[in-house]
């Protein structure tokens, strides 16, 4: 796929296997690091796991936010890169990012953000080969809001939920 | 050793005292993690005094373990022991779900958890941040009560830790419903909904110490490997093989409701009366109607065969639970006379909103139908509940009244074994010859009468040193490794603490080459073959089966009588195409005494001093001969 790629996510196919942030960590941090992975599948509701990460919004507010200019856009993938030397840690972009995306590197002192792979994303990767098929690469269209999709762990985690449980029992073990 | 995270936890839940410590490479490399390392624990710190410690006293040590290969064997597990209060003995009994790794991430390997807190308490943990909590807002609630309350709470306690972190994710929780609560025999230690680890009764051990829950967040790395090349090529050359399991991962265990009946004979029916049916509502389709539409499984795990179940409508409106899994199919539908889909998706998810292990909570709810059918328990008995074959609520309100320790529930909350020695008394009728148990626990899904089912030969259950336990039977030969694993080869995944599914199946496996190799490439120390089945394996054993034969206090075995099947599988199967089969005795006593010749054992089942001596198991000589089973 040439030019800016996005990552399309079927939550309901999610199966929990997390086998997504063992190959962004391995990638990224050469360890196998849940925490440090640049998607993370949160599990609110037992059942209910749900994959997170970047969803490259058009007007990518955390970059707008970054006070010290430590974020920028890949002109190729259209991935926010996170500068590392230049990051401080004040979490403005966390702040700003309407789904709460970026997250700080476990042990270092900078925020983490997924970087698509620089084009080949891993996580999307390993859920193909599993046959799960809740990743899949697109190429990045105009005309469309990604950001609309930007939702937070917790709004996501209501929405799916309700899909797959039915609204009532997704209240009963959530809210 | 590499793929240690170097350090365990031990808490003392009656002082509060909360310590680190750490094991020699010696025993590591001798027992190595989960159900190894927790009966060399045991046996260090109770032996000497095993048979008068109550499993459901303070004194009981509660052990949750990993183990080196946790975490990069495709498919996590957590392995959880104790002195058991089913057998008296030690089980390492595992449970899926991330909270090993999360345990790992976190810097521990393990924790040992002595004591008894004085009120209702859970243990946080956020990576050196450690502390008992106060459980009173869930102590008394099911389920999904307990773990929304705890996943909420646990999130906004972990973020006052980790300040401006950002989102943070759940922890891993390990719980226990009211049935561990009140120190039921038949509770499990349960993770998300579903997931429990039955067998050992380790359920109503953390009841005893008033300990609802486990969470655990770890924010590190897996520990570092020996050569991570060769891990990786590991956990790739597995999951290849796994992902050509089309339909085990399709349908997962939940095929086996109609497998291991219509094909098999070995499945439980009416208190395994019977283990053949081929009813067309049982096959594996009718369950999926019920099922979300994908795969699902724990941590790492290419198989995901796992199903969640959901009834959106009818009178069960609201239950969620997996498969059912073939355990549960079994347990709690054919054995009680369940038949529907439907049915059995609603009794599994009581049982797991009460804590209870399918599996004994089931086997003692077939033995109450089965003395209600036979007049010994009636109506006034069960306090109006009428347990009919096939009536799925009264099972269900009997459950409850189990869970809960209420009226005739009390007595049916010692599991099987227990229940039938009260009822007896109380009766004057001998009921034990109802009780399909092996030392008490209550054995695995998997009938023996029919010869066909591979997970358990004639010996499985009689010899096997965690009883009923169908994960982990004695086999001739007692290195099998296929079709199904034998008890030596089991202890090595229970030890290393990795999901059976992902490697050894009865139709894939991880050769023994491949997976000691697997082991060397995590840990660095280059284990054989011949060093596991013929030292290693068989140290933990003999341990194991001293502990199981010192018992106590209120279980005591003898090989000669409880190194046996139950009573029914004496009778021969009344239907189907293995109709009229049964064991052979006489063949039955020569396979139990080649077993014992070829572990090690004497003629009556009792480990030699020359093996115990070889395996530099002093000790243990001068225990077994205080208690008089050798001069
Ligand atoms: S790899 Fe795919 S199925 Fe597995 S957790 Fe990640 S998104 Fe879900
Ligand atoms: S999802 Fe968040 S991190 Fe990603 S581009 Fe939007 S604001 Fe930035
Ligand atoms: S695309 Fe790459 S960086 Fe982004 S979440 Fe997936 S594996 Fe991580």
């Amino acid at each position: 796929m040439k030019g800016p790629i996005w990552i399309e996510r079927l939550y309901e196919r999610c199966s929990g296997c997390r086998r997504c942030e063992i190959a962004c960590s391995l990638l990224h941090e050469g360890r196998i690091w849940p925490e440090a992975s640049r998607i993370r599948v949160f599990m609110l509701i037992p059942g209910v796991e749900v994959p997170h990460l970047c969803f490259q919004c058009e007007d990518y507010p955390c970059v707008k936010a970054c006070p010290f200019e430590a974020l920028s856009i890949n002109s190729e993938t259209g991935a926010v890169n996170v500068d590392e030397s230049k990051c401080n840690a004040c979490g403005l972009c966390i702040k700003a990012c309407p789904a709460k995306v970026p997250h700080m590197h476990p042990m270092k002192n900078h925020v983490i953000i997924c970087d698509l792979c620089g084009g080949r994303p891993r996580c999307v990767e390993t859920c193909t080969e599993g046959r799960w098929n809740a990743l899949r690469v697109t190429s990045r269209e105009r005309d469309f809001s990604y950001k609309s999709l930007a939702k937070t762990p917790e709004e996501l985690t209501r929405k799916v939920a309700e899909k797959l449980y039915g609204k009532e029992i997704a209240r009963e073990v959530y809210e | 050793m590499r793929g240690y995270a170097g350090k365990f936890l031990e808490i003392d839940l009656s002082s509060g005292a909360i310590k680190e410590l750490k094991f020699s490479e010696k025993i590591l490399v001798d027992y190595i993690g989960g159900r190894g390392l927790a009966t060399k624990i045991l046996w260090d710190r109770l032996g000497s005094r095993w048979e008068k410690v109550d499993p459901l006293g303070p004194e009981n040590i509660l052990l949750v373990l990993t183990g080196p290969l946790t975490g990069y064997a495709p498919g996590t597990k957590i392995c959880i022991s104790g002195k058991s209060p089913q057998s008296n003995g030690v089980i390492g009994s595992t449970v899926a779900g991330e909270f090993g790794v999360d345990l790992k991430c976190a810097g521990y390997d393990g924790l040992i958890i002595t004591g008894e807190a004085e009120k209702p308490s859970y243990i946080f943990i956020c990576d050196n941040h450690v502390e008992i909590k106060d459980a009173k807002a869930i102590w008394g609630k099911k389920a999904r009560e307990s773990l929304k309350y705890l996943v909420k709470k646990s999130i906004e306690d972990i973020k006052t830790i980790k300040q401006n972190y950002g989102e943070v994710k759940e922890p891993s929780i390990l719980y226990v419903g009211p049935a561990g609560e009140n120190r039921t025999r038949v509770a499990a230690v349960m993770a998300k909904y579903t997931h429990g680890a039955g067998y050992g009764g380790y359920g109503g051990v953390m009841g005893s110490k008033k300990l609802k829950a486990i969470v655990v967040k770890g924010f590190g790395p897996l520990p570092e490997v020996h050569d991570l090349d060769t891990v990786l090529q590991f956990f790739r050359e597995i999951s290849k093989r796994n992902f050509e399991l089309e339909h085990f991962r399709r349908f997962g265990t939940g095929a086996g409701g109609y497998y291991h009946g219509a094909v098999q004979s070995s499945e439980p029916i009416r208190n395994w009366q019977e283990e053949w049916h081929n009813r067309d509502s049982y096959r594996p389709e009718e369950f999926d109607k019920f099922w979300v539409k994908k795969y699902w499984g724990d941590f790492g795990c290419a198989i995901t065969c796992l199903k969640l179940a959901v009834l959106r409508d009818g009178k069960f409106k609201g239950a969620i639970c997996d498969n059912p899994d073939y355990e549960n199919q079994a347990y709690v539908g054919t054995n009680l006379g369940i038949f529907s889909p439907e049915d059995n998706i609603y009794l599994s998810y009581i049982i797991n909103e009460l804590g209870m292990c399918g599996i004994q909570g089931g086997a003692v709810l077939g033995f109450a139908a089965e003395l209600y059918e036979k007049g010994i328990l009636s109506e006034k008995d069960l306090e109006g509940i009428k347990p009919e074959w096939g009536d799925t609520e009264a099972f269900a309100a009997l459950a409850e009244k189990i869970a809960y320790r209420q009226g005739i529930g009390d007595i049916l909350a010692e599991g099987v074994y227990r229940a039938a020695r009260k009822i007896s008394k109380i009766k004057g009728i001998d009921v034990s010859k109802y009780a399909v148990h092996v030392k008490g626990v209550a054995v695995g899904a998997h009938g023996v009468r029919s010869g066909k089912d591979d997970v358990a030969q004639d010996i499985g259950y009689a010899c096997s040193v965690q009883a009923g336990d169908h994960t982990s039977a004695a086999s001739l030969p007692p290195d099998r490794d296929s079709p199904a694993p034998g008890e030596l080869r089991a202890m090595f995944l229970d030890s290393a603490v990795l999901c059976m599914f992902t490697t050894t199946l009865p139709f894939f496996k991880l050769e023994d080459n491949e997976i000691f190799r697997f082991y060397e490439a995590v840990t660095g120390y280059n284990l054989s073959r011949e060093e596991w089945y013929n030292e290693k394996a068989l140290r933990i054993l003999h341990l194991q089966r001293t502990m199981l034969l010192l018992g106590g206090p209120d279980a005591c075995w003898r090989p000669e009588t409880d190194d046996d099947n139950p009573p029914r599988f004496w009778e021969p199967l009344p239907s189907g195409p293995c109709k009229g089969k049964t064991l052979d005795r006489k063949k039955f006593e020569e396979n139990r005494l080649n077993y014992y010749r070829s572990v090690g054992w004497d003629e009556r089942g009792i480990p030699k001093p020359e093996t115990l001596e070889k395996l530099g198991l002093h000790e243990v000589i001068a225990k077994l001969k205080e208690v008089g089973y050798i001069d």
